[in-house]
């Protein structure tokens, strides 16, 4: 995001990043008084306010889901299965049950009541907040702005040089907006994984199935539904491992800090 | 202070407020509308009662999915039940000819059915499948008695708003809202795939409750209750599903 700076004096207004416009204008203007008057947030308000909420909600439902998925960690594909069935494959844990076969000599506790209380409660956190950061995206235009990759980037070329560049060295220069990368990680996020997550989740609840069949059906089964609902539930967990790394990469502290109050500090005493 | 940050602070106190006071609000007007969930309190009260007003206000009544024949399972799962207790192996010993169903509270009729006395009324048949709360699932034909028809010859009155049944297992009841009571799905099935129900899958007498997850088709049944008020049952809280911390509501 460029800062916009009036200088009061000759009236001129400029539209630039602030370090640059330190840097090639004071030799110039050496003692000309300086007015930054607007400095628009790198994220904004709606975006950190549901950014956080989904956080939040995403780690309880990782959590819970992770307990849920103890008490039957085996997995199928079409409409039925269980223990007198034959899995696809079955994840190699104890489970909360004692009628499945696991191979261990012990059961875990069930921890199913607050699990499916909680992974429903922050399913519909989430739900809501990507609603509200769905449609605030769509009418601020700022999945088209920032998060459609631009046009030449989306070259092998220009993918390398990101990808290049973050091999290099962590530090990220072009603060200004998402590179490349960061772009179509977001859009495949926002517009395949998380309605994904959302239709197999739904999938699984029989309410759901009996107002909206099709929604089962064309998934394969109810089984079949499980079991992508666990793969899409990977990939986002793999998603947010390698987001978390990047941003680590790119300096954690200031983009976090940018990503609750706004403007990356750099910014600030501009 | 900055004047921006004191703008700020005061703009997300009002949201903050203006939120409290909407959730409070539509707590209230829940509970006016029948979309409050029993076990509705506690720091999972809000999602509980989100995914049961959602179902009031889009799917009261809509039809669990049926079956071709072809897909009733071959390998069916029962799960595991308490041992029976000297009531039910009295009652097993003499074929269940005294099994009973008594039908009480705000009926205009009482009634006691042995299961010939069910099995005179119009029978239902539905292919549909178990889904457990764990993940798993399986498909049968279920053949039983329409609960809309046992309340409907008891004569239900007007301010009864739900349905408590109660099992041979005195820690296992559970209650449905009027309408899934009355939902022509809900079934009190004798019968498995074309014959008797076998006892490990609830037989002599189970519900089937097909759009909620069979935790919720409570094994066993002896008794139903119609209610205004699920207050006096347990702990208040609907079923004893929530006392075991599972949800009263199981359509998810
Ligand atoms: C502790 C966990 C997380 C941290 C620290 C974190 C941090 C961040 C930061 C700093 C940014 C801005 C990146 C930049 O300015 O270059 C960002 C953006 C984003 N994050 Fe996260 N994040 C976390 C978890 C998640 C989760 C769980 C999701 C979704 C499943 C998610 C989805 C996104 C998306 C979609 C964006 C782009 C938002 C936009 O500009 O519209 N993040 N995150």
């Amino acid at each position: 995001m460029p800062t916009l700076a009036l200088f009061p004096e000759s009236g001129t207004q400029l539209a630039m990043d602030a370090f640059s416009l330190r840097k090639c204008y004071s030799a110039y203007l050496p003692d000309a008084p300086l007015l930054v008057i607007r400095k628009p947030p790198r994220h904004a308000a709606y975006v950190r306010v549901t950014h956080w909420i989904t956080t939040f909600a995403f780690l309880a439902l990782l959590v819970s889901g992770i307990e849920i998925v103890i008490s039957h960690p085996r997995f199928y594909w079409g409409e039925t299965g269980n223990v007198l069935m034959k899995p696809l494959f079955q994840i190699p844990i104890p489970s909360s049950r004692n009628t499945v076969p696991t191979g261990y000599r012990y059961v875990l506790p069930d921890q199913n009541g607050w699990s499916r209380y909680l992974h429903f409660q922050s399913a519909w956190a989430a739900v809501l907040a990507g609603l509200v950061y769905g449609i605030a995206g769509f009418l601020t235009g700022h999945f088209g702005k920032d998060l459609v990759p631009r046009q030449g980037d989306l070259t092998w070329n220009a993918v390398r040089g990101v990808l290049a560049k973050h091999l290099r060295s962590a530090h990220d220069d072009d603060a200004g907006s998402y590179n490349v990368m960061q772009r179509i990680t977001y859009l495949a996020v926002i517009f395949v994984l998380f309605p994904l997550i959302i239709w197999t989740g739904l999938a699984l609840s029989p309410m759901f199935n009996a107002a909206v069949p099709g929604a089962v059906n064309v998934l394969g089964g109810l089984q079949s539904a499980r079991t992508l609902h666990f793969f899409v539930s990977l990939f986002l967990l793999l998603f947010v491992v390698v987001h978390i790394a990047m941003v680590a990469r790119a300096g954690f502290r200031n983009r976090t800090r940018a990503m609750i109050a706004g403007a990356l500090q750099a910014e600030e005493h501009s | 202070m900055s004047k921006i940050s004191r703008r700020k602070l005061i703009t997300t106190g009002l949201a903050t407020a203006a939120g409290v006071t909407g959730l409070a609000a539509a707590a209230r007007l829940a509970k006016q509308y029948g979309l409050a969930a029993p076990d509705g309190g506690g720091i999972y009260g809000p999602g509980e009662t989100l995914n049961y007003a959602a179902q009031r206000v889009l799917a009261k009544n809509a039809l669990a999915r049926e079956f071709p024949h072809s897909m009733i399972s071959k390998a069916p799962f029962a799960n595991e039940v308490a041992p029976p207790n000297n009531t039910f192996k009295r009652l097993q010993s003499h074929g269940f000819a005294d099994w009973r169903l008594a039908v009480d509270g705000m009926i205009a009729r009482p009634a006691s059915h042995s299961l010939a006395d069910l099995k005179a009324f119009p029978v239902g048949r539905q292919i549909t499948e178990v889904a457990c709360e764990e993940g798993w699932s399986y498909i049968a034909e279920w053949i039983g008695t329409p609960l809309a028809e046992v309340l409907n010859a008891a004569g239900v009155l007007p301010q009864a708003r739900y349905v408590v049944y109660f099992s041979t297992d005195s820690d296992w009841w559970d209650s449905l809202d009027i309408d899934e009571a009355m939902h022509p799905q809900t079934l009190l099935a004798w019968g498995m795939n074309d014959g008797d129900l076998p006892v490990p899958f609830g037989g002599p007498l189970r519900i089937r409750v097909p759009r909620q997850l069979g935790y919720k088709s409570v094994k066993y049944i002896t008794g139903l209750t119609v209610t205004d008020s699920l207050k006096h049952f347990g702990k208040g809280l609907g079923s004893a599903s929530p006392e075991g911390g599972y949800a009263w509501y199981a359509g998810i």
